[in-house]
């Protein structure tokens, strides 16, 4: 990465290495090609939670790298997280709903 | 030198300076104008999370419910084509990013380029979802348009396990999902291409490659989002259980 000044605007811009970009590029591609391979070996309950976790790395690498989130202010760092902390609330208190009420399935 | 031009900067070249023509006057400055634009870009995608947010939720419930019903539902998907859609929209998401990285470098050629690409692996990635949209239709795979278990209950497959017809039912819940999450998705896609058309014919007029480079990077954002949203659909849709 590196610090640019935008000299006409006296405006400072990050400019990220088009190298990054493609070793990102090519550690998504292998994430995915392993997802994909995983998934015809049998972990039991384990299958869900490794594509998850890929997933899960495959996104932060986006957010990271593509979205220039690593560069980016301390603001929308909390804005991202803002975001995952209400999607936290919704799949938390959907579940705790649906847990403490049985009908015979949980 | 002549020294009766004057060394000193008049103000107007000043204003000129740090005022360029697409800064806004409610901002003190660049820096300012373009953090604001990218954090209420961020903060839609937010509310984006939240959208597909209760979808898969539902899909969370469901599938630990009838997980035999997903899994054969599941297995009907083609993993060929999950694979390649998610590879196609990946190398998209690069080719946004060096999109990106064009503005800012002011080249226009390789921005209109990256764009370009961009564009058409967009639509590649709609055709093949339109293609297996089909498949499924023609397989009786859609909910309410002569949905049948066949399938489920005698399958073809040897190694299949056969479903009792109850839990064979529940496998609509799996298609409905399986519409309803790519419908979704497809429909993100399609409004980022209109959008990516519209910013592609405005680069061809230079518009981006004079110092605004703030559209083409808060459309970077969007794009990628729609491209983790399927990082999340695939092994979620496609990947049930595969090794049965």
């Amino acid at each position: 990465m590196t610090e640019k000044i935008n000299p006409e605007y006296q405006e400072e811009i990050h400019v990220v290495k088009p190298s990054l970009y493609g070793a990102i590029l090519i550690i998504l591609l292998i994430l995915t090609a392993l997802t994909a391979g995983i998934s015809f070996i049998d972990l039991g309950v384990f299958n869900a939670v490794i594509a998850l976790a890929i997933a899960c790395l495959k996104a932060s690498l986006v957010i990271l790298f593509f979205m220039h989130m690593h560069y980016s202010s301390r603001l929308l760092k909390m804005t991202l997280g803002a975001g995952l902390f209400a999607f936290g609330l919704l799949v938390t208190l959907t579940l705790s709903d649906y847990v403490t009420r049985a009908w015979g399935r949980w | 030198m002549d020294s009766q031009v004057t060394a000193t900067v008049t103000q107007e070249d000043e204003m000129r300076a740090t005022h360029p023509p697409f800064m806004k006057h409610h901002f003190a400055t660049l820096s300012q104008q373009r953090e604001t634009a990218s954090m209420g870009m961020w903060v839609f995608l937010m509310t984006e999370i939240m959208f597909f947010g209760g979808l898969f939720c539902a899909y969370l419930i469901f599938r630990n419910w009838y997980l035999p019903a997903f899994s054969a539902g599941s297995n009907a998907l083609s993993v060929v084509f999950g694979t390649t859609m998610t590879a196609i929209l990946i190398l998209s998401s690069f080719t946004m990013a060096m999109a990106v990285y064009s503005a800012q470098m002011r080249r226009k050629r390789p921005l209109v380029a990256f764009m370009f690409i961009t564009l058409i692996l967009g639509l590649v990635f709609l055709t093949i979802k339109g293609v297996e949209w089909h498949g499924e239709y023609v397989e009786h795979h859609v909910p309410g348009m002569d949905f049948s278990i066949q399938a489920f209950v005698h399958p073809t497959n040897p190694k299949a396990v056969p479903l009792a017809p109850d839990m064979a039912e529940k496998s609509q819940l799996f298609f409905s999902l399986y519409f309803l999450m790519t419908g979704m998705h497809a429909l993100h896609m399609i409004i980022g291409i209109s959008v990516l058309c519209f910013l592609l014919w405005k680069a061809t007029k230079n518009a981006y490659t004079e110092g605004h480079v703030m559209p083409i990077e808060n459309f970077g954002l969007y794009w990628h989002f729609v491209d983790i949203i399927w990082i999340f659909l695939f092994p979620l849709l496609y990947l049930i259980s595969r090794y049965r």
